[in-house]
């Protein structure tokens, strides 16, 4: 079966038997193919993320004013538990490896992942493990309450449903870790003659850097919660003083994995921007070699900053000085990126479709949140504001304008590609505008209640904090619900719609634009020819 | 072309394996980070970890002219079913000296338990300069149901206690030990 027999155009009626996807549930659940893996990928991430929402307002109608109301504080606590783990390793992580799937390929021309079977593995891990996860709500000693951070010794008084939560984390880790291989292994070999690396998109990038993190940081954690495990049933002291061991030294060693982990959810949404912003502003990225190595600094540096989470932790003034200024540092490399979007979009011929609407927003929100993470880095001021509504504030402005506007740009942007179809404009603007409106209604009063001093992960608070937590309740479900119109968009796409030229933008540029919309079943069979002119990114 | 061939597949079994290889020893850094914590507390005297030495290393010249007050601390971690308490709150030594305290423990419960004390030192700058001779913290303490003993420890203050620190508070935590075997 040479590659030469095929023929180029998929359309052709007497196509051979394996062109085609297989019939039925079966095709989904054997597939092997990358479109498929990535669509698999997709989905799953979106259906959490209605899980994870619903949680989120659950716990901001508990919020709504002082007092309880709704639910007992065991619960809300392992709602707030609970709402982290699913949007962490159930929204982001498996979106962006959903979107690694679909387009590294086609970004790089090659014509499939490097190892499909392993593919298919690391995606099918996942439902399982959100399953085991999520049942632990429903069993007697209840889900995990003490925080996603999972500190002991509070996480080790969890009743026996502990052992569930932690072999659901080992799955998801070693899901991410065979996606990461897979993604290595395809940029580093599939990639045809003359993609050379200078010459990949910025998205293939940022994901190159980010599997690298994924499988530097997925076993540390996975061997942190391991003992957690043995200390609660196996009668080892890592972290019981009772036996030797040491709290705080799990804190070191989670967040050893867990500030990296923070770029894992942020640099493919550096990637995803990088590609969207040239294409309206019709211009190429400015600075790319730059962008390249300021995310390479980045995921450095973010392995020699992990103590900024402990700043009140006690620490030598020696300690408490180095992670301040190493966390200050990593304003520089993302001050690149900024600048470099920024002079991107400069004197650009720049329209506002949906996608771009997005990824502006994604720029200045995410940077209202970066600047809220240079304040928490300054020791003497994080001891005020930790664990109050302010560091809630911070991570929501990178995560939710930040990692989540990525994801929807990214949908916006590709969703031509993978349906064939446009998506109605005029909606998908409003869902913009709807979201970007109601997001701030909701996390920006955060940061006023968190400098007055309301702690987070509480039921109950202060009624001096109430207006403003009224109006993030209000903020929550203005911002969730308008989360049903960006559904319905998807599924309008799907339908039907005008359709879709195999370029899609005016502007586009990169490989992926040059198959025709929808992307056939197999694409860059034949590898595609690549010289100095061509334009791949 | 890319395809895949036996010869891909092998260079993409290359690639996996070195990135598991990867995966597995940082696997292995995760457990590592426990013996280098240790380390690196005991050599920087973070966390109040104190240091223990034998009597003829700690013998030192006495600092006639200064004097530090310890305050003794006692505390019973949730679930222990202990009476713990130092038997003075607080005495005034010279740096250099070799002094006594006392603590006094009873078990509460008609079962027999096995405690185990850890010791814990604030400021943390003077951690590194309280030095134990003898301390019931260094072994795991047998109680006989509803017994009682009284447990010594022998100390001596380094005299290079940086100066301005002239209050140190020793704090021990009563656990259940892990270890109930006697």
């Amino acid at each position: 079966m040479s590659s030469s027999d095929h023929a180029h155009d998929h359309g052709h009626d007497d196509h051979d038997h394996h062109h085609g996807p297989a019939k039925g549930m079966m095709r989904w659940i054997t597939t092997t193919n990358h479109k498929d893996i990535g669509t698999l990928y997709l989905w799953f991430s979106l259906i959490m993320f209605f899980i994870g929402g619903g949680m989120a307002l659950i716990i901001r109608a508990e919020l709504g004013s002082p007092g309880l109301q709704f639910v007992d504080p065991m619960f809300f606590n392992s709602m707030t538990t609970m709402h982290a783990i699913v949007m962490i390793f159930g929204v982001v992580m498996p979106a962006f490896v959903g979107l690694a799937n679909w387009m590294i390929p086609m970004m790089i021309g090659a014509p499939d992942m490097a190892l499909p079977r392993l593919n298919n593995w690391s995606f099918w891990i996942m439902p399982f493990a959100f399953t085991i996860m999520l049942s632990t709500l429903f069993m007697d000693s209840g889900g995990p309450a003490g925080g996603w951070t999972l500190y002991p010794p509070l996480v080790l008084q969890m009743g026996d449903s502990f052992a569930f939560v932690i072999f659901a984390i080992h799955f998801m880790g070693i899901s991410s870790v065979m996606g990461s291989i897979n993604i290595v292994a395809t940029i580093f070999n599939m990639r045809p003659p003359g993609m050379t690396m200078m010459k990949m998109p910025m998205f293939v990038w940022t994901w190159l850097i980010t599997a690298y993190l994924l499988i530097a940081t997925i076993p540390v954690f996975a061997g942190a919660v391991t003992m957690l495990l043995t200390d609660r049933f196996f009668g080892t002291s890592f972290f019981s003083a009772a036996g030797g061991g040491d709290p705080v030294m799990f804190q070191h060693i989670f967040w050893f994995f867990g500030h990296p982990e923070v770029y894992i959810l942020i640099l493919p949404a550096f990637g995803i921007v990088s590609s969207i912003i040239p294409t309206f502003a019709r211009k190429p990225l400015f600075g790319y070699d730059s962008m390249v190595y300021a995310t390479a600094s980045i995921a450095f540096l973010s392995f020699i900053v992990w103590a900024h989470h402990m700043f009140t932790t006690g620490m030598p003034l020696a300690g408490e000085l180095f992670f301040m200024f190493s966390t200050m540092m990593i304003s520089v490399p993302t001050g690149v990126k900024v600048f470099n979007w920024v002079a991107t979009m400069w004197r650009g011929s720049m329209t506002f479709e949906t996608p771009m609407l997005f990824a502006i927003g994604f720029v200045i929100m995410f940077t209202i949140g970066g600047l809220s993470g240079l304040m928490l880095a300054i020791t003497p001021a994080d001891i005020q504001y930790h664990d109050t509504y302010f560091v809630v504030a911070h991570f929501h402005y990178v995560l939710v304008p930040g990692a989540i506007y990525s994801l929807m740009a990214a949908t916006y942007y590709w969703i031509p590609k993978w349906t064939g179809n446009m998506y109605d404009e005029k909606l998908g603007k409003l869902h913009f505008w709807i979201s970007t409106i109601f997001v701030n209604v909701l996390f920006f009063p955060m940061h006023f209640v968190g400098l007055a001093g309301m702690p987070r992960r509480i039921p109950d608070y202060n009624h001096i904090f109430a207006d403003w937590n009224f109006i993030a309740t209000v903020g929550a479900f203005g911002f969730g619900f308008s989360q049903l119109l960006f559904v319905y968009i998807i599924m309008k796409c799907i339908k039907g719609g005008k359709e879709a030229t195999s370029e899609v933008w005016e502007g586009a540029r990169g490989l992926e634009w040059t198959v025709p919309s929808p992307a056939p079943y197999h694409t860059f069979e034949q590898a595609p020819a690549i010289d100095a002119n061509t334009v791949t990114r | 072309m890319v395809d895949n061939t036996t010869h891909s597949l092998k260079r993409h079994g290359v690639v996996a394996g070195k990135s598991l290889l990867l995966a597995v020893a940082m696997f292995g850094f995760g457990y590592l980070m426990v013996p280098i914590y240790d380390i690196i507390c005991e050599v920087t005297g973070l966390n109040g970890k104190t240091g223990r030495v034998s009597i003829s290393e700690a013998a030192a010249e006495v600092a006639e002219d200064r004097l530090v007050t310890v305050e003794f601390v006692a505390s019973v971690n949730s679930g222990g079913t202990w009476k713990f308490e130092p038997a003075v709150k607080e005495m005034q030594v010279r740096p250099g000296e070799l002094n006594e305290a006392m603590y006094f423990a009873q078990n509460l419960s008609s079962n027999a338990v096995v405690g185990q004390a850890t010791p814990s030192v604030s400021p943390q700058a003077a951690a590194k300069y309280f030095n134990k001779t003898e301390c019931f913290c260094f072994t795991r303490q047998p109680f006989e149901p509803k017994a009682s003993k009284e447990m010594p420890l022998t100390f001596i203050i380094d005299p290079d206690l940086p100066i301005n620190v002239d209050r140190v508070t020793l704090s021990y935590t009563f656990f259940k030990s892990p270890d109930q075997t006697t």
